[in-house]
């Protein structure tokens, strides 16, 4: 394991919000005798851009984020989202600047968190200690953009005090959607009480997922409702070592 | 749906439908029920994904020869004594229809499910030539009496629960009904019954064309189609150019998916095979059998954006699936087609300008797409609706003016760092622990009904240049 080299992206809403993600993450990470770094400067994979449309910017800000990731071993990302956005959008947007090849290259490099431990790292157990019931949402573009719905319920299931039980409709759409949560508010909103209510008929005290969009939306209906249940991401769960 | 809905803007529409607690009982209970019985028909069917690429290679096949696969349908339908028109837009399709009626000297007219007849606003133009329209399918028999167009395109009256349906019964048929669907459903027979034998003209839609045999195909679960397409001394149905399948075999790979995409059913009850009008020494069908072939906006997206959305089977699927969708409802979409999919055959067949703010009736979330039978890319090209919206810039211009801020934002990381740190003070007086419960502008959309996080005391990057301890 020692000698892997891998670079966080820290992503727009990870750097602002959830900057305690991005410190689990470094330290998972590291605990697993990855070398890690922080590229400086980084701002945002442009996905927002991207699916309002805007491709000519969206394309812009991809190309100085790839820039910044050229020389990484890997590219780890907190969220399926930003994550896709690399692998499946960024050879595209960057075809038309002659980067075709620089970007389908950084897209086998880059990876959703927990993809890189499970899938790169073939590690699937951690000593952190979460006592309760957790669940799991599968968030839309880690499950249908990549394909994932394994990776994080295996670290889950091995968590060591913590019961995973499953979420009705967990692969149904929180209502984030991006700029969609805020130009169709009533139906995000109804979308995400939905959601807020088969998580607390769940009976558990975390709610994980690998998106900090789908985070910041759950999380908001959460709190907003003073539910009992913490939305988390799973870094968080990982590096909770007492 | 009338023009006067329309103006009211989108997100009004969808408010309003979240408001009706009737269609917000109708559509969980259909929804859900329509994604379970998808699930378990593809569950026990194993060879289901293969057929799903075939069936999409023989729709991207056929499209590239569209123009070889009409020819030959049109000959084959000729040949067995039936008549072809074309018309290029939904004016000239009604225009063909009302002078094939009125030719036969037509007072009434039967018709089974189909969008294609909505698309064109059938039933307005008949009854403007003074031809009286009888939908014969049980759910458009429900919305035709209540004055209504379909909501879901397999289930035209899903927004209509049983009690609603029984209510509507006592009024307007003038006999008392109960919420019961059997008892409904033998009065809707016992109404229709007498309308079958009265029509002069039945008029239908169409699953699928053979091009090989000339044959048209009904895919429907009532037998109303049968009756439509035997007992009238005249059969008109109308169809997409779209529809044309090459020959019997490709139609199996379609007929093996479609019922399982769209009521989980293996077959639906009814497939009835149509080819040309009676001939001699048959006992029963039509004297006159007429195709008419519908462009409406297709022709032009074989090598359009929207080229993918022409392999639809309208099993609507994706309606069932999509989070926006159970949640509003067909008709706050305002126009023909809803849904996902709806909104690419919109853009199709009304220009991009009608979907400016539809195109974004959607979290992306790629649930339409798994389910599609044949596997259209929807999200992909609700965002290159987005995309041609915003080149176009016919998007609201404050809308316009956030995006190129924010682009200029991403591209430079020192704007980007002084926007965290104005984002910090500005959002002090609104902040307590560590959350946001209301705030001001474009973000108490956010706050009416979801906390927001606050922008963290440092950022990620800012704690990553400060703390070696983390930096390792």
């Amino acid at each position: 394991m020692t000698g892997r080299r891998a670079s966080l992206m820290v992503t727009c809403l990870g750097d602002l919000f959830f900057p305690h993600v991005g410190i689990a993450i470094v330290r998972v990470l590291r605990k697993l005798g990855v070398t890690v770094d922080v590229p400086a400067d980084q701002t945002c994979c442009g996905l927002p851009l991207f699916n309002s449309g805007y491709h000519a910017e969206a394309a812009a800000v991809a190309r100085r984020t790839a820039a910044l990731f050229r020389d990484s071993e890997h590219v780890v990302v907190p969220s399926g989202s930003c994550a896709w956005m690399v692998k499946h959008e960024y050879p595209g947007l960057l075809a038309g600047a002659g980067l075709a090849r620089e970007a389908e290259d950084l897209a086998a490099r880059t990876h959703e968190f927990s993809q890189f431990l499970v899938r790169v790292l073939g590690v699937t157990e951690f000593s952190s200690t979460v006592p309760g019931r957790v669940t799991y949402h599968d968030s839309c573009h880690l499950l249908r953009g990549l394909h994932e719905s394994e990776s994080p319920r295996t670290l889950l299931g091995k968590l060591r005090g913590a019961e995973l039980v499953p979420l009705g409709g967990a692969d149904e759409c929180c209502g984030f959607g991006g700029s969609f949560a805020v130009r169709l508010p009533e139906v995000s909103a109804q979308i995400l009480a939905k959601k807020v209510a088969n998580v607390e008929a769940t009976g558990a005290a975390c709610l994980v997922a690998c998106d900090a969009g789908c985070l910041m939306q759950m999380g908001g209906g959460l709190t907003r409702r003073r539910s009992k249940v913490r939305a988390v991401h799973l870094a968080e769960l990982l590096g909770a070592e007492r | 749906m009338s023009s006067g809905d329309l103006a009211t803007p989108f997100r009004q529409r969808a408010g309003g439908a979240m408001q009706d607690a009737f269609l917000q009982e109708a559509l969980t209970i259909a929804t859900t029920k329509f994604i379970g019985l998808r699930r378990e028909a593809f569950a026990g069917f194993p060879e289901g994904e293969a057929l799903r690429d075939q069936a999409r290679a023989i729709k991207e096949a056929t499209l590239q020869q569209l123009d070889r696969h009409l020819e030959t349908l049109i000959a084959n339908v000729e040949r067995l004594g039936g008549r072809v028109h074309y018309a290029a837009t939904p004016a000239e399709a009604r225009a063909i229809i009302v002078d094939l009626a009125r030719a036969s000297g037509a007072r009434m007219a039967v018709k089974s499910k189909s969008m294609a007849t909505e698309e064109i606003h059938l039933n307005e133009a008949l009854e403007a030539a003074g031809i009286t329209p009888v939908e014969t399918d049980l759910g458009e028999y429900i919305i035709q009496l209540a004055h209504e167009r379909p909501s879901h395109i397999i289930a035209p009256a899903i927004h209509k629960t049983k009690g609603q349906v029984a209510e509507l019964f006592t009024r307007e048929l003038k006999r008392p009904a109960e919420p019961d669907p059997e008892a409904l459903t033998r009065i809707a027979r016992a109404e229709l019954r007498e309308k079958f034998l009265q029509a002069d003209i039945g008029i239908t839609g169409a699953n699928f064309a053979v091009a090989d045999t000339g044959t048209i195909v009904l895919v429907t679960n009532e037998g109303n189609g049968r009756m439509v397409t035997s007992l009238p001394r005249v059969h008109v149905a109308v169809m997409g150019v779209e529809k044309v399948v090459p020959s019997m075999s490709d139609l199996m790979v379609f007929l093996a998916i479609l019922a399982k995409s769209a009521t989980g059913q293996k077959l639906s009850v009814y497939t009835s095979l149509v080819q040309g009008p009676r001939r001699g020494g048959e006992l029963e069908g039509p004297e006159e059998f007429h195709l008419v072939l519908l462009d409406g906006g297709r022709i032009a997206q074989i090598d359009g954006p929207l080229r993918e959305a022409l392999s639809c089977l309208r099993c609507g699927a994706c309606l069932n699936v999509c989070p926006v969708y159970r949640q509003i409802g067909g008709h706050a979409y305002g126009y023909t087609y809803p849904g996902p999919i709806g909104i690419l055959l919109t853009a199709m067949m009304e220009g991009t300008e009608a979907v400016r703010d539809l195109a974004h009736a959607s979290s992306l979330c790629g649930a339409c797409a798994e389910a599609c039978p044949v596997r259209i890319d929807i999200p992909r090209m609700l965002i290159e609706l987005r995309r041609e919206v915003d080149d176009r810039k016919i998007a609201p211009w404050p809308e316009r003016v956030v995006f190129g801020l924010l682009a200029r934002l991403l591209q430079r990381p020192r704007l980007y760092r002084l926007a965290a740190r104005a984002g910090r003070l500005l959002q002090r007086p609104f902040v307590a622990g560590g959350r946001i419960r209301s705030v001001p502008l474009v973000f108490g959309e956010w706050t009416r009904t979801r906390d927001l996080p606050a922008v963290a005391a440092r950022t990620f990057q800012e704690r990553w240049a400060a703390d070696p301890e983390l930096r390792g």
